[in-house]
């Protein structure tokens, strides 16, 4: 009796410990804001890399905490990036209003989409991916008159932020305008994650069966995380074509879906951050080396991925997580 | 008399290949009905029946007067019926206070807002913590509810299934052998437990250890090739001749 | 102008050639699940030794075939002991990033070594031009593919069915855990498995220079369609491979001849419905492992 508000606290405060924004965490993000100050040239290079983040981190929602395998997310960034930019070249240029359609419009295809992801093995749920992304990508290409095809979608404007800021060319506004959606959005999916639903979609990862024996509505929730990651993945498409003013074909291609499930790989999945240190790293070390020869790139992420299939599990943040995973549970024995 | 869980004529047949045949259960309420028969007379199959995992050919499955034989899985664990795995069929990286959280969760989804279930930190949920631990020490596991469940024993893991189950707070309980595999020491733990369910559950028990089945049934149904030789008092089993003939084979 | 005849020889001489390539990632698929995106570079690797044994060491067409044959076939189980072996019981993200890594190294190399250009292949004087058959046209060269793939189909299929080591492959493909204990190496039988799929998607690449092209992107190009004809025809099942092969062989030459706009449009489509009508393939088994 007297035992269960004497210990139960303790764990409740253990947990708290766990799920409250650790200041390796607050170190990120101020680190963040430190960039737009310490390197003024660079600000389109770091709004990329935040975007390609933010898209990483919508793969990582399904990926890393439900489970899914896909070739094809690209599908619901292209369709952010294309709603966005429609929107734009057609007289609606307010950045929010933008964002709001691509993410309406993405959500939309991926609650579609979800229920097609019901049946079959995990590989024909990954031919059905990759199959949509291709399909998609088809349709972009073949719609010249609405998509500019292979040309990419011309006379994209962007109105002022909060009708006061302009997107100059330096890309400043763009970056803190990137900075702040992303740090919203991963904000959201963060307590998300650590709510009741996350701990049911990390159950539904870890054991399909037994997940529904214990009454989690597995299909109901798949296409409800489908649906959250094509609406955050529809966002960052957004953010894109704001901040490039243009949308290239290439958004829905299966080289970006492939190039992000390597990056979302690198920087490990299921912690929140890999996404984005997966991102920076890929994009810093492309940008680097693709100067050279595009195909040492190529060449290099090809035995990058092979040393860690066979190696090394869990990326960058995964190999720090096994080490901060050793201390914890040598603290954990001196529970009681 | 009306049973809490009915299964009304059923039948389930892969291919040419009958499983379940013809079978007319009825665990009363409050019962310790034990299933047993010889292995791949169709026992686990049936409990698939009764869950939903599986969909009979023909017949029905009942609980509590309402019948569920259409309704999904997840919903029978709603509407208060839960079971366990012979082989354990856990979560390996979550703790078992996440696993048993997660469960009873599950529990409460039309009485919790959107808010509570999707934005407010599992943590900041003092209550159902509570009630997580408080049934992990119920199973004797409260020392471990921080440690990944892959790193538990196999017994720890065996109670953990239990818990699991009756997360759920469950009118009816399927136990699909509990104690496979564990060892005779800890045996002991596990009948323990059985016996301090409460009465107010319902339990199926299938089980191979004879010892256990007449300790702690008061109703026992043998299955032999999908079918319901014979069911009755544990007394009346184990003087029954058919049941001897199917253990021990003929001319005992 | 080419009849619907034409369109359907056409689709089904594509399509034998899809099966050629497939059939040894369906058989490894259903044998290991093992999730191998990569096959699609034993073909690509194939097609490259044919070019140079034919441009380099003077080596005839019809000779070089089978020399492509074993040389691939050996070089896949190099493959497979060191690369792939590790990964058996892994996950299938873990699998599918593997063989994506593969599929970079491979595609660097070929840009490497051969350029990215299209690689020309002569092929021999009697397989050229036309033969007037039934009333039709037919290209020679396709109706030489079609036979020698006609030709392996068969051979295929009773090497399953009538020898011992068909039946032991049958065997694991359908219960791992039974063949084992039966006494069948099953690893052995896969080693064997995968060198004999690879060999053919060598042989396949290599027949197929002409008719499907041959550049450094082939492994990916071609990537979909393979997974497509095996997870559509059903993992381990020969047969199933053949008719999804010919079926998608056709709907891909019709589509892209009669409705040029949609271009692949049609045969993603048309993947999407038949996996959404068979989840397990159109021939395909529930493998108990």
């Amino acid at each position: 009796m007297s035992e269960t508000s004497a210990v139960a606290p303790r764990h409740l405060t253990f947990l708290r410990r766990l799920e409250s924004w650790k200041p390796a965490e607050i170190a990120f993000w101020l680190a963040l804001v430190g960039v737009y100050f310490a390197f003024p040239t660079s600000l389109v290079f770091a709004s990329q890399i935040l975007i390609t983040g933010i898209f990483a981190m919508s793969l990582d929602i399904i990926l890393g905490y439900a489970g899914i395998v896909t070739l094809g997310h690209a599908a619901f960034f292209g369709i952010g990036a294309y709603t966005a930019g429609l929107l734009a070249a057609h007289g609606w240029s307010d950045p929010f209003l933008g964002l709001l359609a691509a993410g309406v419009a993405a959500g939309i295809a991926g609650y579609l989409s979800s229920f097609l992801l019901s049946r079959g093995s995990d590989l024909t749920r990954l031919m059905i991916t990759l199959g949509i992304g291709l399909l998609l990508f088809e349709v972009a290409n073949s719609a010249t008159d609405i998509t500019g095809g292979v040309d990419g979608l011309q006379g994209v404007v962007i109105g002022k932020l909060f009708g006061i800021f302009s997107f100059g060319l330096y890309g400043r506004t763009a970056y803190l305008y990137v900075l702040g959606v992303a740090f919203l959005l991963f904000a959201f999916t963060r307590s998300m994650m650590l709510s009741p639903y996350g701990l049911a979609l990390r159950s539904m990862r870890e054991n399909k069966t037994r997940a529904l024996a214990i009454g989690i509505p597995i299909t109901r929730c798949l296409t409800d995380i489908y649906t959250i990651a094509a609406v955050i993945a529809g966002v960052a498409g957004a953010l894109l074509t704001q901040t490039t003013q243009f949308v290239g074909i290439d958004v829905l291609s299966f080289q970006r879906s492939a190039d992000l499930l390597v990056m979302l790989i690198i920087g490990g999945t299921a912690t929140m951050y890999g996404g984005f240190i997966g991102a920076a790293a890929f994009l810093l070390v492309q940008n680097s080396l693709s100067d050279v020869n595009p195909q040492y790139w190529q060449f290099f992420l090809g035995i990058l991925l092979i040393i860690m299939t066979l190696y090394l599990r869990g990326g960058i943040l995964g190999g720090l997580g096994k080490l901060t995973g050793l201390f914890r549970s040598r603290r954990n024995k001196e529970r009681p | 008399m009306n049973p809490i869980l009915q299964t009304r004529d059923l039948w389930k047949a892969f291919g040419g290949l009958i499983v379940t045949k013809n079978v007319n259960l009825s665990l009363a309420r409050g019962a310790r009905h034990a299933l047993i028969g010889p292995n791949g007379a169709g026992k686990t199959t049936l409990i698939n029946q009764l869950t939903g995992v599986l969909r009979p050919s023909s017949g029905s499955v009942w609980l509590d007067g309402e019948e569920i034989t259409r309704t999904a899985p997840n919903e029978r664990v709603y509407r208060g019926l839960s079971r366990t795995f012979q082989i354990n069929t856990l979560f390996p990286r979550l703790t078992p206070l996440e696993a048993v959280a997660s469960a009873m969760c599950v529990r409460e989804r039309s009485r919790l807002n959107i808010f509570k279930r999707r934005v407010l930190k599992v943590s900041r949920r003092s209550g159902l913590i509570d009630e997580a631990y408080a049934l992990l020490q119920l199973l004797n596991l409260e020392k471990d509810c921080l440690a990944e469940t892959h790193t538990l024993a196999y017994g720890k893991q065996r109670l953990l299934e239990m818990a699991l189950a009756l997360a759920a707070k469950p009118k009816v309980l399927l136990l699909d052998e509990p104690a496979a595999g564990v060892p005779e020491g800890e045996s002991d733990e596990l009948f323990e437990v059985l016996n301090n369910l409460p009465k107010d559950i319902s339990i199926l028990l299938i089980e191979h250890d004879m010892n256990l089945v007449f300790n702690f049934a008061d109703r026992i149904t043998v299955l032999v090739n999908g079918e319901e030789l014979v069911t009755g008092t544990p007394a009346e089993i184990a003087d029954d001749p058919r049941v001897r003939e199917v253990y021990l084979g003929k001319g005992h | 102008m080419l009849s619907i005849l034409g369109v359907i020889f056409d689709g089904l001489a594509y399509g034998s050639l899809l099966f050629v390539i497939s059939v040894g990632l369906s058989i490894t698929l259903g044998l290991m699940g093992f999730n191998n995106l990569a096959h699609g570079v034993f073909a690509m690797a194939g097609g490259y030794l044919l070019v140079t044994l034919m441009s380099k060491a003077g080596i005839g067409f019809l000779p070089a075939l089978p020399l492509v044959f074993v040389a691939v076939a050996l070089g896949s189980l190099v493959l497979e002991r060191t690369l792939y072996r590790p990964l058996y019981k892994s996950t299938p993200l873990i699998q599918v990033l593997l063989s994506v890594g593969i599929i970079f190294i491979a595609t660097a190399g070929a840009n490497f070594m051969f350029g990215s250009g299209q690689q020309p292949v002569t092929i021999p004087e009697w397989l050229t031009g036309q033969v007037s058959l039934m009333g039709l046209d037919l290209s020679r060269y396709r109706l030489f593919l079609m036979l020698v793939v006609a030709g392996i189909t068969l051979g295929l299929i009773f090497g399953l069915e009538r020898t011992r080591f068909g039946a032991k492959i049958r065997a694991s493909v359908d219960n791992q855990r039974m063949a084992e204990s039966m006494g069948i190496r099953v690893e052995r039988v896969f080693q064997l498995t995968f060198a004999l799929g690879s060999g053919l998607a060598g042989l396949g690449g290599a027949l197929g220079v002409d008719v499907l092209g041959l550049d450094p992107n082939f492994a990916v190009k071609y990537l979909v369609y393979f997974l497509l004809v095996v997870v559509v025809g059903g993992p381990g099942s020969v047969l199933g491979t053949l008719l999804a092969a010919l079926l998608l062989g056709v709907a891909d030459v019709a589509g892209k001849y009669y409705v040029p706009q949609m271009g692949a449009f049609i045969i993603y489509a048309a993947m999407i419905i038949l996996l959404l009508l068979f989840p397990h393939g159109l021939l395909g088994r529930r493998n108990a492992k």
